[in-house]
């Protein structure tokens, strides 16, 4: 793993924890959206927060999709999962939500988690294709590839 | 709403859900080191790989089915059930269908993350 790639994982916690709450605080400008108010859903999208939201979610999505581009998704998906960590810290300190023992046991229980999986292998199948074959990519940058498979 | 069709709810967010992760790991091993090719080729010539490449759009479906599925279960149920249970148990199918579908090697370490996982969304999320 290189310092590139714990900067991709660190961006799919980091966008994927904000956009939702960011998502969340403008949710808490409108009502509760029902079939007699489907309406409000196009409001929504001109509320600033939302579309704070949106934008950290796509970014979130193209740092997803760049991590399993290179990993597992066994890894990706529990190493990752700090996001709700810090989802859940950013809940605390800007939407005053209260966290109680049992989420923080939560917490304690996905950290863990984390911990089992990032200290293994990123990558335990050989990617279908070379970078070479398909984006003609450098020797340098297919040996940079083989090289982060090679330390799976 | 009866158990078992609440239960049926929590099992088609699972499935589509799964389905949707496996497709798009699979397609973005296929694609490449999105990374890489972005240094060599642009941005542009990524984001024209991944949105040619069709397991990448049935991923995309099946997530779209999934937050469908959500929506749906979510109005026979409340969300401190529906949440926890369908993230958790997602977790734990993704292993499952990674190690099937996706060749992964899940270790002794990577089923421990899964379920220690699993049981913290499943605490976070109530």
């Amino acid at each position: 793993m290189t310092v590139r790639k714990y900067l991709i994982l660190l961006a799919v916690v980091v966008f994927g924890a904000s956009g939702d709450v960011c998502l969340g605080r403008g949710m808490r400008d409108f009502g509760a959206v029902t079939s007699a108010n489907w309406r409000l859903l196009l409001t929504v999208l001109w509320n600033p927060w939302v579309v704070t939201g949106i934008c950290l979610l796509v970014l979130f999505f193209c740092s997803y999709l760049t991590a399993l581009s290179w990993a597992d998704l066994t890894y990706v998906l529990p190493a990752t999962a700090l996001s709700y960590l810090l989802m859940a810290l950013l809940a605390r300190v800007f939407l005053h939500e209260n966290v109680t023992p049992g989420h923080w046991l939560g917490i304690g229980l996905i950290t863990l988690g984390v911990g089992f999986v990032a200290t293994g292998p990123s990558l335990t199948v050989a990617a279908h294709n070379s970078p070479q074959e398909k984006s003609g990519a450098s020797p340098t940058q297919v040996a940079l590839h083989k090289g982060t498979r090679g330390d799976a | 709403m009866t158990t078992g069709v609440i239960w049926a709810g929590i099992a088609s967010i699972v499935a589509t859900a799964t389905a949707g992760d496996v497709l798009q790991s699979r397609a973005m091993k296929e694609i490449g080191d999105l990374g890489a090719i972005r240094q060599s080729r642009g941005v542009f010539h990524v984001l024209r790989r991944v949105v040619s490449s069709s397991r990448f759009m049935l991923g995309l479906l099946f997530m779209a089915l999934a937050f469908f599925s959500l929506l749906v279960t979510l109005s026979w149920d409340d969300v401190s059930v529906v949440g926890p249970a369908s993230a958790s148990l997602t977790f734990i199918a993704n292993a499952v269908a990674a190690r099937i579908f996706l060749k992964e090697r899940v270790d002794h370490r990577r089923w421990l993350a899964a379920v220690f996982v699993a049981g913290g969304v499943a605490l976070l999320a109530r």
